[in-house]
């Protein structure tokens, strides 16, 4: 095919219109997130004092932490999804989540606390966590990187690690609710390291599937 | 070079606002300078200048079912050159080569025309043939007859929107085909 024959054809398919990234990424979220629901609710499911848990501000703080990180991550991934986007100062948006969790970390500390430190930061649900949070987040990774396959982004594996940042923020959410672990300390370090490992795995299902 | 990218920038927002006519000027606007980026990138990594034109219509196909990730407030000419920037990498890594490709090769270039010895592209030409005969059909009747979308539908006895789904259908699978074999 001559160039000047495909680029009269690609003209006679302008009327097409595609979607906007973000309008995609949020259907496929929605479209997995009843999964990772069904998932948590049938494995592990709410705690049963969350209503007494509630009253506890460092309970409430997991929910700022791991909204905020979802919420950082899905405007940093639509950004990455445009071709020539930098991710440069964009990327200071993870240190949201991070900040918020600093503030808490300080402000536990500053708190007299029936338990040493290395007993709160290892908590008693460290394994389940590190599980729990990485399976319940693989739909939403599947469904992130479906989403974001309607991009372009030109380093896929970045964006694809974006991905499993983001998917690993909504399904600690979810495990957040369940887990009876509500230092500061016991989330920096265990949910730091299920969402590292998401976005291990988005990372290399990015650099395959997220290239266009 | 400014004035240049302006234009581009007027073309790309008329295009997107339904402008056909203005979205065909601005692809054959960008493509002498695709050509001559391609050129380079393939001097540079050492292959043969003259399989340029693969590249080109790769580009102009992920410039096509990409548009949407423009945005119409930012100039058109870092979008452009990004896009073509991926895309020459993936050529040339498919040619066994991996290249640093700066992006100022495509700002600073000056537009080039077909050479003679420049092979006739060829890789659209062989993904074309694997795609389902309908949508083969109507993006030949399109692209090599030179028919309407209207003139295609009265060959096939299809709508015209049935015509338009095969079409893009069919630019979108010929670009997947080039994803599955790199």
């Amino acid at each position: 095919m001559e160039t000047d024959q495909l680029i009269r054809t690609l003209a006679a398919d302008n009327t097409e219109r595609a979607r906007p990234v973000g309008f995609v990424l949020a259907l496929a979220l929605v479209a997995a997130a009843p999964v990772s629901v069904l998932m948590f609710v049938a494995t592990l499911g709410v705690r049963p004092d969350v209503m007494t848990a509630m009253h506890n501000p460092f309970f409430d703080l997991k929910f700022a932490v791991t909204l905020a990180l979802a919420i950082s991550a899905i405007v940093l991934s639509l950004h990455l999804s445009r071709p020539e986007a930098l991710l440069r100062g964009w990327a200071l948006l993870l240190l949201v989540p991070a900040g918020i969790l600093a503030a808490g970390i300080g402000g536990e500390m500053m708190m007299p606390q029936r338990l040493p430190m290395m007993t709160r930061l290892v908590g008693h649900n460290s394994r389940a966590c590190m599980t729990a949070i990485p399976l319940i987040s693989l739909p939403l990774l599947a469904g992130a990187l479906y989403g974001l396959r309607h991009g372009a982004p030109t380093r896929p594996a970045v964006a694809g690690a974006i991905a499993g940042v983001l998917s690993a923020g909504l399904a600690a959410t979810l495990y957040a609710s369940h887990c009876t672990d509500d230092s500061p300390l016991f989330v920096m370090t265990w949910y730091s390291i299920a969402t590292a490992l998401v976005a291990a795995i988005g990372a290399l299902e990015g650099s395959k599937v997220l290239r266009f | 070079m400014r004035e240049r990218e302006d234009e581009w920038t007027g073309l790309m927002r008329l295009a997107i606002s339904g402008d056909s006519a203005a979205y065909h000027r601005l692809l054959k606007a960008v493509t002498p300078v695709l050509r001559a980026a391609a050129r380079r990138g393939l001097a540079r990594a050492g292959q043969p200048v003259d399989q340029s034109e693969d590249i080109v219509q790769d580009i102009l196909l992920a410039v096509h079912l990409k548009r949407h990730t423009w945005d119409a407030n930012a100039p058109f000419a870092p979008w452009l050159f990004a896009i073509a920037r991926n895309k020459l990498i993936d050529g040339l890594r498919r040619r066994g080569r991996r290249i640093f490709v700066n992006i100022d090769d495509f700002a600073e270039t000056i537009p080039s025309e077909p050479a003679a010895e420049t092979a006739p592209a060829s890789e659209v030409a062989a993904r074309l043939q694997s795609l389902p005969a309908r949508q083969r059909e109507v993006l030949q009747s399109i692209a090599v007859d030179s028919a309407s979308i209207k003139d295609t539908a009265a060959k096939f006895a299809m709508s015209e929107g049935a015509v338009r789904v095969a079409l893009h259908r069919g630019l979108a699978s010929l670009t997947a085909k080039l994803r599955e074999q790199s």
